[in-house]
């Protein structure tokens, strides 16, 4: 054998060893995470048919998990606020965008926990009705159609003369894991019907941001999950945007202490002097005024995903000319008008309003009394002011529409909108069909008048923190017509001002350099005489 | 034939232009900060009016300490005597070639009027500054000093403000007054050499 074939076939040979090596190693470390590999269980070796099948085999050894399910606001839909006695949750509240859930659960369910285990009246109590894959998918091809109202099956089913494909739900169940930014992202992205829509600082970009985009989520970087800062236990999230926590006062948390607090706060991990580098003081005693946010989110939807930034369903009912319900799309491909939901505005990479805000949180819901002079209407108006000592500026998306209410009764309406019967608004645009059909789904009165009313729904600015270096700088708060124009209650350097004394001062200092250029030019011009 | 007195020592001329170089920095900073212009960049103003400020406040305690060790301060203590003769001879008789009321000495390098004037900065403007702008450094440390409800950040700047303002005004009219020595660069020329030519 030639020497060089010789060094040639010892080479390969030893690429061979250590590639076999590799895999041997690869084979023999443990997976970070669980203790489980949930293909070995019997349980789960099923050709499931359906989600409670899945869900009455996770049962039978986390026997607890939908007892603790069924104590949350994600399983209930609904949330009592102590402070407000208000009723809130998905099943009583209205908003700006497809109003209400309420007579359209087939559809709306589909971003509910449970297999049809949402009514008009509440929440089925069925333990096998609990969805578990809904958050413990690993696959990334769970979904839940709408109109089932969040059911799901193994074979092929008609919806509406649609086939919905069956899930290969055993392979699912078998591959179960921690939840997911995709997971929660399913539902929370895709709020107000469809991708950013409705929060504008939470959308699909989030499945895999760079660290741009969030500095915290960045998948190639802390890669932090929903779960990281939204620390669960006992199945329940914490972190609710109907009682949020606008202040936090605390420094970091500490294990094994303050179990009723927040861990979802910036502050539960920063503390409250977070900034440690250049102008580290000055920085830190901004937070008497400002939430974290303020600074850190610079603008929303920044993930090249527009969000809504206005709706008005006034305008809805328009057919095209081949007699279907009409649509106008944009350059992107955004539908900027729909005969079955009206007039659109969008917005991407934009700046937030910022608001005095304490936690408290006031929603106009469907019995509350609504006066069309008074508009536009603020469905869920954030309480605050700079001298309460408990609000902190905060940016928000304010979220315009205009949206139907009973002219006679003073009230904002349930409409129907989705479903294949004759009623929906969606299928056939008649709204006095439509809000009938919802108001008495939903058990409340209806005179039949119907008109169109201004509302307004504000959301927090929460997700999608920048890097530092892109924070909001100093000069964009810091000066006239800035980010920060109009908050009141603050002095604001290089904002405020008492125009007059400037004025007066600049005044001033110009008659008095004219009066010694004055005085110069005449002792210049005596002096010459003599 | 004019003669050469020794009036301003070396540690007080030093005193006396950086600390000229400080104010109108800090004039120029502040100014920017309170929003009439933009140069340096808010961010940026903030900073560097904060270092000159503190640059400053070093830059004091050795002249405090100047002033009362050599006895310098009674070169401020004010006299009603001929202050009316220095209102007359800026008026009228500096432009009749009029002899200068006040006869400079090391003892009384100031006239009647500058000594006023410099009292007026050194216990009103000065402090109305120095106090004003502390508090606005520390404004995270009011509820520490129990001052938070007593104060509000308005009123601070405000007076802060005001405080720069007097200093421009009087910024203009001293730097005009150098001119009105025995020669128009002569006060100048002492404030630099130490040797001031008297008439």
């Amino acid at each position: 054998m030639q020497p060089t074939h010789r060094i040639a076939k010892a080479l390969f040979i030893g690429w061979l060893a250590l590639a076999a090596g590799s895999f041997v190693q690869a084979a023999d470390q443990p997976k970070a995470g669980s203790t489980a590999d949930h293909s070995k269980f019997k349980e789960l070796q099923q050709d499931f048919q359906s989600g409670p099948e899945v869900t009455k085999a996770c049962l039978s050894c986390h026997t607890e998990a939908a007892k603790q399910i069924m104590h949350t606001e994600h399983w209930n839909w609904e949330y009592l606020n102590p402070k407000t006695d208000q009723k809130l949750g998905k099943i009583h509240v209205i908003n700006n965008f497809c109003t209400s859930s309420q007579s359209n659960l087939k559809a709306c369910a589909s971003c509910h926990i449970g297999y049809n285990a949402m009514t008009d009246k509440g929440v089925k109590n069925d333990e096998t009705l609990v969805d578990c894959l809904a958050c413990h998918d690993t696959t990334g091809a769970y979904s839940k159609p709408s109109g089932l109202g969040g059911m799901v099956y193994g074979k092929d089913v008609e919806v509406g003369g649609k086939i919905i494909k069956g899930l290969n739900l055993q392979k699912m169940a078998q591959k179960v894991g921690k939840t997911s930014r995709k997971t929660c992202g399913a539902c929370h992205f895709n709020g107000g019907g469809g991708d950013g829509v409705k929060h504008g600082d939470l959308d699909s970009s989030l499945e895999d941001p760079d660290k741009k985009l969030d500095v915290h989520m960045d998948s190639e970087g802390l890669n932090f999950t929903c779960a990281t800062c939204h620390k669960t236990d006992g199945h329940n999230v914490p972190g609710s945007r109907y009682a949020p926590t606008a202040v936090d006062k605390e420094g970091v948390m500490i294990r094994g202490k303050e179990k009723d607090r927040n861990p979802a706060t910036c502050q539960s991990c920063h503390g409250q002097k977070p900034h440690k580098e250049k102008n580290a003081a000055k920085l830190n005693n901004h937070t008497n005024k400002l939430a974290c946010q303020t600074c850190h989110i610079p603008a929303f939807a920044r993930g090249e995903i527009a969000t809504k930034m206005y709706w008005d369903w006034s305008t809805a009912g328009k057919r095209g000319e081949d007699g279907k319900p009409l649509v106008i799309k944009n350059e992107e491909g955004h539908p900027i008008y729909m005969g079955i939901k009206g007039d659109f505005k969008y917005g991407e990479n934009v700046k937030p309003d910022y608001v005095w805000f304490n936690g408290d949180v006031n929603y106009t819901l469907r019995d509350t009394k609504v006066d069309k002079a008074q508009q536009p209407i603020y469905i869920n108006k954030f309480e605050g002011s700079p001298t309460d000592g408990r609000s902190r500026i905060w940016p928000v998306k304010t979220f315009r529409g205009k949206q139907p209410y009973d002219a006679e009764y003073k009230t904002l309406v349930v409409t129907h909108l989705a479903g294949a019967d004759d009623t929906a608004f969606w299928t056939n645009l008649d709204w006095d069909k439509a809000i009938e059909a919802g108001m008495k789904e939903a058990g409340l009165p209806f005179s039949g008048k119907i008109d169109f009313i201004e509302t307004i729904s504000q959301w927090p600015i929460t997700h999608m923190v920048a890097p530092k270096e892109k924070a909001v700088a100093c000069n964009e708060c810091h000066t006239q017509g800035g980010r920060l124009e109009g908050v009141p209650g603050v002095y604001l350097p290089g904002r405020d001002r008492i125009t007059w004394l400037d004025n007066g001062v600049k005044l001033l200092a110009l008659l008095t350099l004219l009066a010694v250029l004055g005085h110069g030019l005449l002792r210049i011009f005596t002096s010459k005489k003599h | 034939m004019s003669e050469k007195i020794y009036i301003f020592k070396r540690f007080e001329r030093f005193w006396h232009w950086s600390q000229a170089g400080l104010i109108i920095f800090l004039m120029i900073t502040g100014f920017e900060i309170h929003g009439l212009y933009s140069n340096f960049g808010f961010e940026k103003a903030v900073n560097l009016h904060t270092n000159a400020a503190w640059t400053l406040v070093g830059l004091w305690v050795f002249a405090i300490f100047w002033h009362f060790t050599t006895g310098e301060w009674k070169q401020y203590i004010p006299t009603t005597k001929n202050v009316m003769a220095m209102a007359n001879y800026y008026l009228f008789g500096i432009f009749k070639n009029a002899p200068h009321p006040h006869r400079q000495t090391q003892l009384s390098k100031h006239n009647p009027l500058q000594r006023l004037a410099y009292l007026f900065i050194l216990v009103i403007v000065g402090p109305l500054i120095w106090i004003t702008g502390w508090l606005y450094l520390f404004y995270d440390q009011w509820p520490a000093w129990g001052v938070d409800k007593l104060l509000s950040l308005d009123t601070v700047a405000l007076g802060h403000l005001i405080g720069a303002y007097m200093m421009l005004i009087f910024v203009i009219a001293h730097v005009y007054l150098t001119t009105t020595g025995a020669t128009p660069l002569s006060h100048i020329k002492a404030m630099i050499t130490g040797w001031e030519e008297v008439h």
